[in-house]
């Protein structure tokens, strides 16, 4: 049992466990104390002192976020002079802030704009120079505007503690403080893998997407193109959010209508190339662990940020990696020939546009290796932030909208390739496939539960008749530093290792709709948008890759063998070690 | 005075050396970069790197306490280093613009060393002299009650 502390707050009485903070204990109390460089699980520095509060007998006011209760403590969290002192820190951040509400990317969705909604601010009393306004907008994938920059440091918490990247850091002090690369770098020119995670971190606008929404629009309505679109696994799990719909609530059916309504030409998912992807992954399993010189473990590849993360940090394990493109450069790859083929279209005029939970997928989306004949694979990489934008420029009621389908062709899913979207889900979906190949056995239990849930390393050993097939699991880059590690100095080995770059894999990317940290504090946000996936998966009559039937008439119709010729000319690809600066 | 390239590779030995000596002594990154510091008159990206690497952190932490700390420097300093004080008392006397005729004149900033690498301007703030406010230094040589216009007749003994 946990030793509890009995304390007051605002005149309430609650008992919380030992070590609890100030804040923690208020939300037993239901009381929100607001906070600003507070982030649970990834930063808790008490640096902004915007969640001040009074406690009986102590001298001053305490950071509740970083205070620890003790027993028979009275806190006040609401008395006038916490108003006006939590107000006038918000005003001193304003006084050099470029406050520009109406064209800022996080309007409406900004927690200093909502407390200073909530906390009265009027007018800007200390009203001062303004931060450099300098955008970085180098990055592939990231946009970083200092000029919105209230310095609380939760993108360099997420990018040096949680994914321990280190691509951005505090620099100088004072006014000059700036948070960002080195020597007023570009992120372009760091070890930044574009995962996203600091965009999601941030509080306000300072942080955002490279935004490909006009580009999209504009291959809409040009009469030459034909355009495709293609939601990936995640996008289902989340895209409801933007709309009020409940979390953790899948809504494949609303999507599928509201891509249509946009004025795609086609509506394919990106589901199909999941399946696709285990089918060409799991042949390349069975041939890795049946030759004697193929590099072991194979680690899977349809991370963009994991495989930056590998050419930079760990160069030395890309002869694991699989040479399998990600689903939607495969379901990319497939449109430009089979579909074009099929349907008499030139390649050249379809324009591929994804929808992806990731900001990576934007640089990934330009990769030289993805593509052929000066064809990109994929033209454009939207975030599910991007996609609702759209959606409301386009007046669509998505709430409202009726279930339907993709279409047919490259549109056909099994359960296997919904749970891509979750750790461990990529790793599920191939050994259902892989367990079949191997044993020629039907698979009846199709859970592997041991790959799922939310932790950073999951390790599990798997029975292929007779052959044990020892597997890991890894999200978030500083647990993919561990794990490889492990393997790196003969501590572990493992046959089959899936990484993801974002902790909680896709679910939780950094091209995600944004979930304040006051909400964050009472959700589980990796395991609420898993749930809907896994969800999708168990509701499905087929749940095995290889048993989608349209995978099955693309191979003989058009590819051939798993892992033939023509598959490896469209679906493999290449790697090469990069520098960090 | 630029370094040689042997130089740089035997200072750089030297670093390694103080590394692998000190770094497993509780908080090591500043007597690490003093050292640095002090051998190169100057912390380079290379060298800020080879410190992180060899400490298990981020180059930005390195480079966030060179920043943060006068001390430091990110430039090779030139054969003249100049201070011209911000500190209160000069900075209400109008070091400010002291500060800029200068920066105007040589045609670099703040922590900046010249092209020709004859002049650097270090940040400073209070040099000790207030009651000549405002003050600049250049290498040992004080100049105080300054305005802007005797800023060229200065520099060009220089
Ligand atoms: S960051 Fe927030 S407060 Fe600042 S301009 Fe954008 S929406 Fe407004
Ligand atoms: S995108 Fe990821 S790696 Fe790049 S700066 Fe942000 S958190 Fe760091
Ligand atoms: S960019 Fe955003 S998260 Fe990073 S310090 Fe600035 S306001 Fe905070
Ligand atoms: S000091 Fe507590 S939230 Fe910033
Ligand atoms: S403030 Fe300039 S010398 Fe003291």
């Amino acid at each position: 049992m946990e030793n509890m502390i009995n304390l007051t707050i605002d005149g309430i009485s609650v008992s919380v466990p030992e070590g609890s903070t100030v804040l923690e204990a208020a939300r037993a109390a239901h009381i929100n104390i607001p906070t600003l460089c507070y982030l649970k699980d990834v930063q808790q520095i008490g640096a902004c002192r915007l969640c001040l509060v009074e406690i009986e007998k102590a001298r001053g006011l305490s950071a509740a976020c970083v205070m620890p209760v003790s027993e028979g403590m009275v806190v006040r969290t609401n008395t006038p002079k916490l108003r006006r002192q939590r107000r006038v820190n918000l005003e001193l951040l304003l006084a050099s802030h470029n406050r520009e509400c109406t064209s800022c990317v996080r309007s409406e969705n900004c927690e200093l704009q909502a407390l200073c909604r909530e906390y009265g601010v009027k007018e800007y009393p200390y009203d001062g120079a303004k931060k450099e306004t300098s955008v970085d907008t180098a990055s592939p994938c990231v946009i970083r505007d200092n000029s919105k920059c209230i310095n609380c440091r939760r993108c360099i918490a997420m990018c040096n503690n949680v994914q321990q990247i280190g691509a951005i850091g505090v620099s100088k002090r004072g006014f000059k403080t700036k948070i960002g690369p080195i020597y007023d770098r570009s992120l372009a020119d760091t070890p930044c893998v574009n995962c996203g995670q600091c965009i999601v971190a941030c509080p306000v606008g300072a942080l955002h997407e490279r935004e490909s929404i006009d580009d999209v629009w504009a291959a809409i309505s040009d009469s030459e193109k034909y355009v495709v679109v293609q939601p990936a696994p995640a996008v289902r799990a989340s895209i409801g959010e933007e709309f009020g719909l409940p979390m953790g609530v899948a809504q494949t059916g609303r999507l599928a209508a509201a891509l249509r309504r946009l004025g795609f030409d086609k509506v394919f998912d990106t589901n199909f190339g999941a399946d696709l992807t285990i089918i060409e992954e799991g042949t390349e399993l069975i041939e890795r662990l049946g030759s004697k010189d193929a590099a072991l473990p194979m680690i899977t590849s349809c991370s963009p940020g994991w495989i930056s993360y590998c050419e930079k940090f760990f160069p030395e394990f890309i002869p694991n990696l699989s040479s399998c493109k990600s689903p939607h450069e495969m379901e990319g790859a497939m449109v430009k020939s089979y579909f074009a083929e099929k349907m008499g279209i030139d390649p050249e005029s379809i324009v591929v546009v994804s929808v992806m939970p990731c900001t990576a997928k934007k640089y990934e989306a330009a990769r030289p290796e993805l593509g052929r004949d000066g064809m990109q694979d994929v033209d454009y990489v939207l975030t599910v932030r991007e996609l609702a934008k759209m959606i409301k420029q386009a007046g669509i009621d998505f709430a409202k909208l009726p279930e339907e389908k993709f279409d047919d062709l490259l549109g056909e899913s099994t359960g296997a390739a919904d749970i891509f979207g979750a750790t461990g889900g990529v790793m599920e979906a191939a050994l259902r496939t892989v367990y079949e190949k191997v044993t020629g056995k039907t698979l009846e239990k199709v859970d592997f539960t041991a790959v799922r849930g939310t932790e950073g390393i999951k390790e599990a050993t798997v029975d292929l008749d007779g052959k044990e097939v020892r597997v890991a699991v890894a999200s978030g880059t500083a647990n993919a530093k561990k794990l490889l590690e492990s393997v790196k100095n003969g501590e572990k080995t493992y046959h089959f290792i899936e990484i993801m770059c974002c902790p909680g894999g896709c679910v939780t990317g950094g091209g995600q709709p944004i979930v304040s940290s006051k909400d964050l504090q009472y959700i589980d946000l990796k395991a609420v948008r898993a749930k809907a996936l896994y969800d999708e998966d168990k509701n499905k009559k087929l749940r095995k890759s290889h048993e989608n039937p349209e995978v099955i008439a693309i191979y003989k119709d058009f590819l051939g063998e798993p892992g033939g010729h023509k598959a490896h000319e469209l679906l493999h690809t290449t790697y090469t070690a990069k520098p960090k600066y | 005075m630029a370094l040689t390239k042997e130089q740089i590779a035997e200072k750089t030995e030297e670093l390694k050396k103080f590394i692998a000596e000190n770094k497993n002594m509780p908080g090591p990154l500043m007597p690490i970069m003093q050292f640095a510091q002090e051998k190169f008159g100057y912390l380079s990206l290379e060298t800020q790197i080879l410190i992180a690497d060899s400490l298990g952190i981020p180059v930005t932490e390195v480079y966030g306490v060179a920043t943060f700390y006068a001390q430091f420097s990110l430039n090779p300093k030139g054969d003249n280093v100049i201070s011209v004080c911000q500190g209160t008392a000069c900075y209400v006397k109008g070091g400010a613009k002291v500060l800029a005729k200068v920066e105007e004149q040589l045609g670099i900033t703040s922590n900046q060393t010249t092209p020709d690498g004859k002049f650097t301007i270090q940040d400073t703030r209070c040099l000790g002299c207030c009651g000549l406010a405002p003050v600049m230094t250049i290498n040992e040589d004080v100049y105080g009650k300054l305005t802007p216009e005797m800023i060229p007749d200065i520099l060009a003994k220089y």
